[in-house]
């Protein structure tokens, strides 16, 4: 802009959208929404065709050229899909599975910062330091012997086996830790003069504070654990403890050609509950994961 | 008035359920990954032979092994860079206009919720080699005959393709985020001062913004090598041949399908190494401002 300023073109241009505003601002706006709807369009391609094909048949998807309208067997793959894979059981797994595990962090990191921040002990660093290794120990690097731990226990296809191995997370400790510093020690004061002791305070005060947070680590726990794939391929792969993620596989892992159609129906009804927790939690994310923004 | 509660007891009942998982299922374990590594286990786990470093070096000289690791790299290559700048670019573009950004917000972030499996049958069908919309627009644009099920590259191209848009929105808002908390004054004062938006971006937004970026660069590393297992097993079950046998696909069948215990222990124990340098690299350069799992 600058450049041009000398140029008689540019003071031509100017004058003749002073009435707009600024020319290189309103075309650097149109711009920015082009390149925006741009992208949204090639993200929402992949969704929209995956809801396409879930209503339609094999004659009508394997046609040429492609026939980009809906068909009408959505309800038709939906159902077998349903039943072929028993999808009734491995949603309502995956669901128990997911919920408990994200409770069960949520608590257990709320304990853990509530000790870490509120009490003077013996080995408190080091309890910490504990804490923060388990985010280096991803499950590949110690999946063999955990597995065999879980066999020796006696919990391999249990729900046991599929949410308490699960239970820790840095992040919310993490999380929790930061948040808990920041919160006003007037608060404690009253309550101890008002005579609440630990427990009070923690269930009356410090837990409904951390509303924010507790939604944004719900939402991110509950979408890992709905997603999770291989931790339970290992240990829960039977009929009656089967999650969704793995039901997926079993759609595609048939001797003929795969079925698209019941494929994508399965995978449209894998993604709703997710997709349901992201959309009402989705500004919390942003609000409870920005640490520094919050107080 | 004191700001902690004077209990001796009571910290340790709080900590007592976290510290027992972490040390049940995260130290031990992994500490018997080390153990493990130098033994050769039966295939019934029954009996064990110590054998030192041998499977580390029978690793090292596996030249399937070593593509393995080719492959893995040459993935997050693919995922990584191309995914960030994607996302970076977006993110400036959309971090311009507040009223409407909420819904492009909400409109890039979904794929978040998708799970590794979906992605992977979503985009296998995308490219599916008969009839899918991206091997159809290739026939027609460029007559290229796209086909993940016989072509080793292409199938990588299509775990990357997957795996990039997944991770777009999430990258999209921590970018976002970012970009947020860089007082607007600064690139004012560097615009009276003559600077253009290329060098505002180099050399305000750019530097300012190098905590996120090598925050995400980290976890999408991580995510390209440890998250991805589901992935790979939907679609191409690391073929054709070992075209997409990416490391974690080979740690599951060597330990799971092969049951050689000590071999795939060894091959964790490789993992490990990875994951510390990345995590020294994490707290080197990102501390514990932006964590996430």
């Amino acid at each position: 802009m600058r450049d041009l300023s000398s140029t008689s073109t540019y003071l031509r241009l100017v004058k003749v959208f002073k009435w707009i505003g600024q020319p290189a601002q309103v075309f650097g706006l149109m711009l920015s929404h082009l390149v925006m709807l741009t992208t949204i369009l090639i993200i929402m391609c992949p969704l929209l065709y995956i809801l396409l094909l879930s209503t339609q048949s094999p004659a009508q998807y394997y046609h040429f050229p492609p026939r980009l309208w809906p068909g009408l067997s959505f309800l038709t793959n939906v159902r077998h899909a349903w039943t072929q894979v028993n999808m009734g059981q491995l949603l309502l797994n995956s669901a128990i599975i997911s919920i408990v595990v994200a409770l069960g962090k949520i608590a257990l990191s709320i304990s853990s910062s509530f000790a870490f921040v509120y009490f003077d002990f013996r080995g408190k660093s080091l309890c910490f330091a504990l804490m923060l290794i388990t985010h280096m120990l991803p499950l590949p690097v110690r999946v063999i012997p955990t597995y065999i731990l879980i066999n020796e226990l006696g919990w391999l296809n249990t729900y046991k086996a599929l949410t308490i191995p699960l239970f820790t997370s840095t992040t919310g400790v993490l999380l929790f830790r930061q948040f808990f510093q920041t919160v006003p020690t007037d608060y404690l004061d009253a309550a101890r003069i008002d005579g609440a002791g630990p427990l009070q305070f923690l269930r009356h005060i410090l837990v409904p504070f951390s509303s924010t947070r507790i939604s944004a680590l719900f939402l991110i726990d509950f979408i890992y654990m709905w997603n999770e794939y291989l931790w339970p391929l290992i240990v829960a792969n039977t009929p009656r403890t089967r999650v969704i993620q793995i039901g997926l596989k079993q759609l595609v892992a048939t001797d003929a050609a795969v079925d698209w159609h019941f494929v994508m129906a399965g995978v449209l009804i894998a993604t709703i509950p997710p997709l349901i927790v992201l959309i009402c939690l989705q500004n919390n994310l942003v609000k409870g994961m920005s640490l520094s923004v919050e107080k | 008035m004191q700001s902690r509660f004077p209990n001796r007891v009571l910290p340790y009942v709080f900590l007592a359920p976290s510290l027992l998982i972490a040390l049940t299922f995260f130290v031990v374990p992994s500490a018997q990954t080390l153990l493990l590594s130098f033994y050769r286990v039966s295939p019934l786990q029954d009996k064990r032979i110590f054998i030192g470093l041998d499977n580390i070096i029978r690793l090292l000289k596996d030249p399937e092994y070593l593509n393995s690791i080719a492959i893995s790299f040459k993935f997050a290559l693919l995922v990584v860079p191309i995914g960030l700048s994607i996302s970076l670019g977006l993110a400036i573009v959309g971090s311009r206009r507040r009223k409407i950004f909420n819904v492009y917000r909400a409109l890039l972030i979904w794929p978040y919720a998708l799970s590794p499996a979906s992605v992977g049958l979503i985009w296998a069908l995308m490219m599916e080699p008969n009839f899918g919309l991206v091997t159809t627009l290739l026939k027609i644009s460029n007559s290229i005959n796209f086909n993940f099920r016989t072509n080793g590259t292409h199938a990588l191209l299509l775990l990357s393709a997957a795996c990039a848009w997944k991770m777009l929105g999430y990258n999209f808002i921590f970018f976002l985020a970012g970009l947020h908390s860089i007082p607007s004054v600064l690139r004012e004062a560097a615009s009276i001062d003559g600077a253009n938006r290329w060098t505002q971006f180099w050399r305000i937004t750019f530097p300012l913004l190098s905590p996120t970026i090598f925050f995400l660069i980290i976890m999408n590393t991580l995510y390209a090598f440890f998250e991805v297992f589901g992935l790979v097993d939907v679609t191409t079950g690391g073929g054709p041949g070992r075209a997409t046998d990416l490391l974690i696909f080979r740690l599951y069948r060597d330990g799971f399908i092969g049951l050689d215990t000590g071999f795939a222990s060894a091959q964790s124990m490789l993992l490990l190494i990875m994951v510390l340098i990345l995590t020294f690299f994490q707290f080197r350069y990102v501390g514990n401002r932006v964590f996430y799992q």
